[in-house]
């Protein structure tokens, strides 16, 4: 029997050590399991993102393998939030709006690079990354991503819920966001300042690949060893 | 040798800006000089209008240009629109060009006339210290939205306009007009300025369901920015349209 190996675990309640016992691991696994096989997501399509969205739903990608079968249109029945496309400053207080009107446990998703980092549009109406609205669970990167790639992300969110308990701490419920930041920004303000500098937020990622910083772009020389 | 990159680099933005010492000229409007062709309505404005009528131009092959004193702008576009011979009754697009170096910024009226199949594109030149001219909304309806998004872009005032509000920037905008060239690409605040603004921004402050709803039924305007609403009480819940259903579930979950 698979019980064997556990001997050493209490079988109710946590631990003396606040390690996880027999029953809630077991149960974490269920709870986890069916979670993560019924999510239904909040499509928050912007721009052209969404055509590969709505793709991957569709009969060649059909995204409802995965147990997404009903894209939710009420932010309170969903549970991933999917935000396909470029987010103007005039769409942040939406996006937040709906946002906190989920429920938790939530995720999110930020679709292309757009959404991640405001891409190409370092320009005044755009957000630098949605990401400073919201909590961002996993980026899928693109202009726009395949529909494949948008799956893969939506795997990784698969992934993220195996490794979450329910029984979190003392008092607290998953992914539990704070009532105070309601309508809130996500980032704090320097954070913002700071990814945004000097060409947007999108040249950070050069910083990641490698380079010593924007200046590095001029001359290849200049590339970090 | 990094530091003498970033002096380049910075002379290069400010090159690019218009600022630096290598200021360059942005391209703008030329004055045409050879001949155009006849145009019947061109032909018509001048001999009814005089001096009102400033410039013709003719471009792309039969695209035919004029440019009309601002002044009298309302008083020809009446005629276009009502002299029999002209009935210019499609109004096709109302927008503006800003060339830049302090040049006058031009509001362009796209005209067709669906009974004489006729294009004119008429232009009013304005300064930029004195941008208002009379609004064509009473003419054309279609030109309502249309003149609202040049004033949101541009800041041309239009007089007359049934409701000059901002149509496609939020209500809350305060960083000035962004399709004007000498408006910084990136905005005038910071990033955490403007994240601040568009969160702090009442999602319920305009176009409230019950107030589209109540125009429609009274024949009314939409209120001015800033007025007092007047919205129908709920019965048994007053102002309960104003309450915001996302922070009470919010608040409820988080027990």
């Amino acid at each position: 029997m698979g019980l064997e190996g556990r001997r050493d675990l209490p079988v109710l309640g946590s631990g003396k050590d606040g390690s996880a016992s027999f029953l809630t691991t077991k149960l974490d696994f269920i709870v986890n399991w069916s979670r993560r096989n019924s999510l239904w997501p909040m499509p928050f399509g912007t721009a052209c993102c969404a055509i590969e969205m709505m793709a991957s739903y569709a009969s060649r990608f059909d995204m409802a393998r995965f147990g997404m079968e009903r894209m939710a249109f009420s932010p309170r029945q969903s549970d991933v939030l999917i935000c396909a496309g470029r987010l103007p400053y005039k769409m942040a207080p939406i996006i937040r709006r709906i946002w906190d009107q989920m429920p938790q446990p939530k995720w999110a998703v930020s679709m292309g690079a757009c959404a991640s980092s405001g891409g190409v549009f370092d320009a005044y109406s755009m957000v630098q990354g949605i990401d400073t609205i919201i909590p961002v669970d996993v980026y899928v990167p693109g202009c726009p991503p395949r529909p494949e790639a948008l799956i893969y992300g939506l795997l990784m969110i698969h992934e993220k819920i195996k490794g979450e308990t329910w029984f979190g701490e003392e008092g607290k419920l998953l992914r539990a966001e704070d009532p105070a930041r309601v309508g809130q920004a996500q980032l704090p303000a320097e954070t913002i300042e700071q990814v945004a500098v000097p060409f947007g937020n999108s040249t950070n990622q050069n910083r990641g690949s490698g380079m010593s910083g924007v200046r590095a772009l001029e001359h290849p020389r200049n590339r970090r060893p | 040798m990094a530091k003498d990159n970033d002096t380049k680099f910075e002379a290069a933005l400010k090159d690019l800006a218009g600022t630096g010492p290598g200021k360059r000229q942005m391209p703008g409007p030329g004055v045409q000089t050879e001949a155009v062709d006849a145009h019947p309505s061109v032909d018509a404005l001048k001999a009814t209008f005089g001096d009102a009528v400033l410039r013709h131009e003719q471009h792309a092959g039969d695209e035919h240009v004029v440019f009309v004193d601002p002044e009298r702008l309302r008083e020809i576009m009446a005629w276009l629109k009502d002299e029999p011979a002209q009935h210019y009754d499609l109004l096709k697009d109302v927008t503006c060009v800003d060339y830049g170096g302090g040049r006058p910024i031009q509001v362009v009226y796209e005209l067709w006339s669906i009974e004489h199949r006729r294009q004119l594109r008429v232009k009013v030149e304005l300064p930029v210290d004195a941008l208002d001219v009379e609004s064509v909304t009473p003419l054309w309806a279609t030109a309502n939205w249309h003149e609202r998004e040049a004033y949101d872009m541009f800041g041309v005032q239009f007089r007359n306009h049934p409701d000059l509000r901002r149509i496609l920037m939020p209500e809350n905008y305060e960083e000035g007009y962004p399709l004007r060239k000498d408006f910084p690409l990136r905005g005038r605040f910071s990033r955490a300025e403007q994240t601040r603004r568009a969160l702090a921004l009442d999602l319920e402050d305009y176009y409230l369901p019950e107030e589209l709803e109540v125009k429609e039924q009274k024949g009314g305007t939409t209120p001015e920015p800033g007025a007092e609403r007047a919205l129908p009480e709920t019965a048994g819940q007053p102002g309960g349209a104003r309450s915001v259903p996302g922070s009470e579930a919010q608040a409820g979950e988080g027990e």
